[in-house]
């Protein structure tokens, strides 16, 4: 039941990663390798400044704040330096890892006996695990229903458009460039706030905190398009969502199925190839049947 | 009357290892306010080109564009947008794939605007773009909340001409706009490209490989060769004119 209750959790607040790689991967359409960088940094912002003696609240923003500074660099790079978006990302991630330990003037800074959104007062009286279902669910439909609000405004559907055709938005007066930065940004500042709220959730930032975590966001994206098939735009944000918690689940299976937790990496690797495959693999499975079933029925 | 479009030895050129090679030599045009022109050419000739220039898509080497009384040629094609629309050879170059008919009708409505976060409004335009979409003949009105890259060709590229002409342009660019489709379907958007350019009185080019079309379509033809306008011919030099004459313009 408490591991259930976790994942939960975990699957809501790791949500945030797949909805703001969500904006990058699939509106922009290009992978945003900042993430793996911007994660830890959100972190290790967070905890740095509640150890200073910050508001938990005010470090969790200055965490989202971060990851919005990265993104902006990564955006920066790529179109007024005309760095690939890929290659200025995996600059970022790298540099970022400096700029961690500097934040943290270690490799790992905990939280232990320092007040965090998590154990705050009025969340004491819950069931373990609880607390970070109410926060994750609390932060994950705040951000997902600002991010479906956005993508109804002008801005959103002309961001929407630059990503999906930037010739066409181009000759409509819309700037690819501006809204790959605006992707980029927001993108990274809900993957810096996913990171903040998680190092609290966890009691602690690493510095290697970021490995995989790009795996971990397109494997919410992507589980939740598996399972949930067609939806309208908004509901793939929800989906999202979904699909990080049903990720979380998977995990806890496989766990539970006696595999070691040093081989969770591979594990998360093999299963988010597995989701990107089996609608390849069930597309292609239905192509046979229909030409089968076509050639009999003229024979 | 004042020009709407000028040209002034407007050239363009492109680095080709260690030459450069002229792409447009000391273009000069002017347009009246409702010129309908068809550009005529051999590949290569230098058309696109000249549309990449008005557009911005291509800088220029040297010369001067003004269109309605704005000098534009240094502006980034973005910002020329409030002033400009095109429409492309490939139907699927001018709308949005994954956006609705209605989505992208609403995006060519605030052509060249600030976009800003007040909201897309996009049901209270929804009879307007309806009754728009219509006009074409090929059911478009019924796939308002289609994703476009669900419609056929001839589909699109109606839809992008919506799109090109939804937000009165001071210059539309069609730029081989029907060579993509099937005869039939390509004739069908020829007449609808004529009905609204000619009733909304728009200014106009369009690049066209046709020969009948360059003769019936428009009231000027110009011809490029090689980068330079040979010919141009008004609407009484044109009607003297066969699709033989022409041919004598691609050797």
């Amino acid at each position: 039941m408490s591991l259930g209750v976790s994942a939960i959790g975990q699957g809501l607040l790791y949500g945030l990663v797949g909805v703001g790689l969500f904006l990058t991967f699939r509106i922009l359409d290009f992978p945003d390798m900042t993430v793996e960088g911007t994660f830890p940094f959100g972190a290790a912002v967070a905890v740095a400044a509640i150890t200073h003696g910050i508001h938990p609240l005010i470090a969790t923003l200055l965490a989202m704040l971060a990851g919005m500074l990265s993104g902006l660099v990564t955006g920066l790079l790529t179109t007024k330096g005309h760095i690939p978006v890929l290659l200025a990302g995996i600059l970022v991630m790298t540099g970022l890892f400096s700029i961690n330990l500097r934040v943290m003037g270690r490799a790992n800074l905990s939280l232990l006996n320092q007040p965090n959104l998590f154990n705050a007062h009025w969340l004491k009286a819950l069931p373990p695990y609880f607390d970070s279902v109410v926060i994750g669910g609390i932060v994950a439909l705040i951000v997902v229903a600002c991010v479906i609000v956005f993508l109804n405004t002008q801005i959103g559907q002309g961001f929407i458009a630059a990503g999906d055709n930037p010739t066409m938005a181009r000759s409509l007066g819309i700037d690819p460039d501006r809204q790959m930065l605006l992707g980029l940004v927001v993108g990274n500042g809900l993957i810096g706030l996913a990171g903040g709220l998680l190092a609290q959730n966890n009691g602690y930032a690493d510095v290697n905190m970021g490995i995989g975590v790009i795996v971990i966001g397109l494997a919410a994206i992507i589980i939740g398009e598996v399972v949930f098939g067609e939806l309208t735009l908004s509901q793939r944000l929800v989906a999202v969502v979904l699909g990080s918690i049903l990720y979380r689940f998977v995990l806890l299976i496989v766990l539970k199925l006696g595999f070691n937790a040093n081989d969770l990496k591979v594990i998360s690797s093999v299963v988010l190839a597995l989701a990107i495959m089996i609608p390849q693999i069930d597309h292609r499975l239905r192509i046979r049947k229909t030409l089968r079933n076509g050639v009999t029925l003229d024979d | 009357m004042t020009d709407q479009l000028t040209l002034e030895h407007v050239a363009v050129n492109v680095a080709v290892e260690t030459h450069v090679k002229p792409l447009l030599q000391a273009i000069d045009l002017r347009l009246a306010p409702g010129d309908y022109v068809c550009v005529l050419g051999t590949n290569g000739a230098g058309k696109s080109t000249l549309f990449n220039a008005i557009t911005g898509d291509i800088p220029l080497a040297a010369g001067k564009i003004t269109l309605a009384g704005q000098e534009i040629s240094h502006e980034k094609p973005e910002k020329r947008a409030r002033l400009i629309a095109r429409v492309f050879q490939d139907p699927k170059m001018g709308t949005a794939p994954r956006m609705t008919v209605a989505e992208n009708l609403a995006l060519a409505s605030r052509r060249g605007q600030r976009l800003t976060l007040a909201s897309r409004q996009l049901r209270q335009q929804l009879p307007a773009f309806a009754q728009l979409a219509a006009q074409t003949g090929n059911g478009l009105e019924k796939a308002l909340d289609k994703p476009t890259e669900q419609l056929s060709g001839g589909q699109r590229q109606a839809l992008s001409l919506l799109m090109a002409t939804l937000k009165r342009p001071e210059l539309l660019l069609l730029d081989e706009h029907t060579a993509a489709l099937d005869p039939k379907t390509s004739e069908a958007i020829m007449a609808v490209t004529d009905k609204l350019v000619t009733q909304e009185q728009l200014t106009c080019m369009m690049i066209t490989h046709h020969l009948e079309d360059a003769l019936k379509y428009g009231n000027r033809l110009i011809i490029l060769s090689a980068g330079k306008i040979v010919a141009d011919y008004d609407t009484k030099a044109r009607q003297q004119l066969t699709a033989a004459d022409l041919l004598t313009y691609f050797g």
